[in-house]
């Protein structure tokens, strides 16, 4: 298997006392797809916070444990926004930015200091190509995002993470609102930038697992039950209570 | 019991009548200075001081003296409440320092303006030696804003969806990055709704002003901020009660006067609001 991307050892993290992540132990290769699913209140949305430290913004929240990305602790060794940059997200809703489309994939290149129209116009086409948006939305760059349909617009927001040049991309739930035709785009998108990007799915649809993840775990109450090849998973898991989620007999 | 029907009816009457209520004096006010204070109104009247002991002539002075006074307050009122409001909602992190903040705000609010008006006399006009003057009650009709500007300004900026602020931290922008770029731009027509508000307030004001800026009677126009000047709100109390004969005209008028230009900032806040309501999108 490739590089270790980012390793996570020991990861515990409490609101308020009441446990969300136990113990997690876990290890992302560089450019795999790893799924993570789980019912509600597993504790996946919180695993990915960590990840980029947006949990810093929950003040309630306590995070023990140490997360490494290459070899790198995120809580000491890497800058707060530079993590941010190194990590992009993509939220459960599509949630752009009140601007125009080409505002909204350049806001992080000029949050880091891309002036220049030239380099800004190149970046915001090839961002909106490699989520494949650009031929749907190039004659109408300087339209409001929100004119844009929900599953153009998780795509723009794909872009948007994309335009700030991440190593790894985790997504959570990114299809929840979506129908079955918009998934599929944006599942095409992850799936061809798998040549360059980490991924990390969190999804509430054990398929979408299934269809595009390399890797798959399963969370539990704040604990991972099982991880594995997607194939295993869904063919052979070793643990009983997966079998049960997969199958749908509870979730 | 009655018929549901019937109680029904009973409710509905009530409650149309409470709502008829509150537009009753609005109308009656607005019904009773129109009719009696529009003969008033000429271009003399405007756009020329008083005369003969105020019983005739125009109430110019007044005009400009309460105009310059809405700006005086909105130069130091503005900067200071935005930008408080910025740092509370924006960056302080919930203690009790900030608590304490947020529940003066709440009392100053809840001062009479009265007690505006005698600390206004103590600071600026006595311990500062600004003497009675433009920059006095300008002064101490700011700090009776404050409070509005500020809480208006935090509602607007906690009005900005908070998904907005994590969209723009998870692509690595720093604080002032996501306050400058994602919360100000959406916030600011709630902030201008609120502070023109809070400065039509002020320009009706007349305790604060009492001790602090307005002049009896000045026939010139103020020449530098250290200057008295006649004010509205204060000139009409003067019209009604100070000088005998007074012809109602005269009074009805300026109160007309003040009225419209209270009328108008209110309105170009509402407009501006309305405005930005249908360009809003989420």
């Amino acid at each position: 298997m490739a590089n270790i991307k980012i390793s996570v050892k020991n990861l515990s993290v409490s609101y308020d006392g009441e446990i969300a992540l136990k113990n997690i132990n876990i290890d992302v290769y560089e450019k795999e797809i790893l799924g993570i699913i789980g019912p509600s209140r597993s504790g996946k949305t919180t695993f990915l916070q960590v990840l980029n430290r947006m949990i810093d913004r929950i003040s309630c929240a306590k995070v023990e444990g140490k997360v490494l990305f290459d070899n790198l602790n995120i809580y000491t060794d890497i800058k707060l926004l530079a993590l941010r940059r190194k990590v992009g997200m993509v939220y459960a809703l599509p949630l752009p930015l009140p601007m125009s489309i080409y505002d909204n994939v350049a806001y992080g290149p000029r949050l880091h200091g891309t002036k220049d129209k030239k380099k800004l116009d190149e970046i915001v086409e090839r961002c909106l190509r490699a989520s494949y948006l650009w031929d749907e939305v190039k004659d109408r760059l300087e339209s409001s995002a929100f004119n844009l349909s929900g599953g153009q617009q998780q795509r723009l927001c794909i872009s948007r993470t994309l335009a700030v040049e991440p190593e790894v991309i985790i997504y959570d739930e990114p299809c929840s609102g979506l129908d079955p035709i918009s998934t599929a785009k944006v599942e095409d998108a992850m799936s061809k930038l798998k040549e360059k990007y980490t991924q990390i799915l969190v999804t509430n649809n054990v398929k979408q697992a299934a269809r595009v993840a390399d890797r798959t775990a399963f969370f539990l109450m704040g604990e991972i039950v099982e991880i594995d090849e997607t194939k295993k998973i869904f063919t052979a898991p070793k643990d009983e209570r997966t079998n049960d989620y997969i199958t749908g007999k509870f979730g | 019991m009655g018929n549901p029907r019937t109680i029904q009816k009973i409710v509905f009457f009530l409650l149309g009548l409470c709502t008829i209520l509150i537009i009753l004096p609005v109308f009656a006010i607005f019904f009773v200075i129109l009719i009696n204070g529009l003969p008033a109104i000429s271009f003399e009247f405007i756009f020329s001081p008083p005369r003969a002991g105020m019983i005739s002539g125009g109430i110019f002075p007044a005009i400009i003296g309460t105009i310059y006074l809405i700006i005086g307050t909105a130069v130091f009122s503005l900067p200071i409440g935005i930008l408080a409001a910025v740092y509370l909602s924006e960056y302080a992190d919930d203690n009790w320092l900030t608590r304490l903040i947020d529940i003066a705000i709440i009392n100053l609010a809840g001062v009479p303006s009265i007690v505006y008006g005698l600390f206004g006399l103590g600071l600026f006009v006595m311990f500062l030696n600004f003497g009675t003057s433009i920059l006095s009650g300008s002064l101490t009709l700011s700090i009776m804003t404050l409070p509005v500007i500020i809480t208006s300004t935090k509602e607007a900026l906690n009005s900005v969806p908070k998904s907005f602020r994590d969209v723009s931290y998870s692509l690595g922008a720093s604080r002032w990055q996501t306050v400058k770029n994602v919360v100000l731009p959406n916030a600011i027509p709630g902030i201008m709704t609120g502070t023109i508000l809070g400065l039509s307030r002020a320009a009706g004001e007349t305790a604060p002003i009492l001790f602090t800026v307005a002049a009896f009677y000045l026939p010139y126009l103020p020449r530098t901020i250290y200057d008295q000047v006649m004010v509205l709100p204060y000139h009409i109390y003067v019209l009604s009660t100070q000088v005998p004969n007074v012809p109602p005209k005269i009074q009805y008028g300026t109160v007309l006067v003040l009225v419209f230009i209270v009328f108008l900032l209110n309105i170009t806040a509402a407009f501006i609001r309305s405005k930005f309501r249908k360009k809003k999108m989420w």
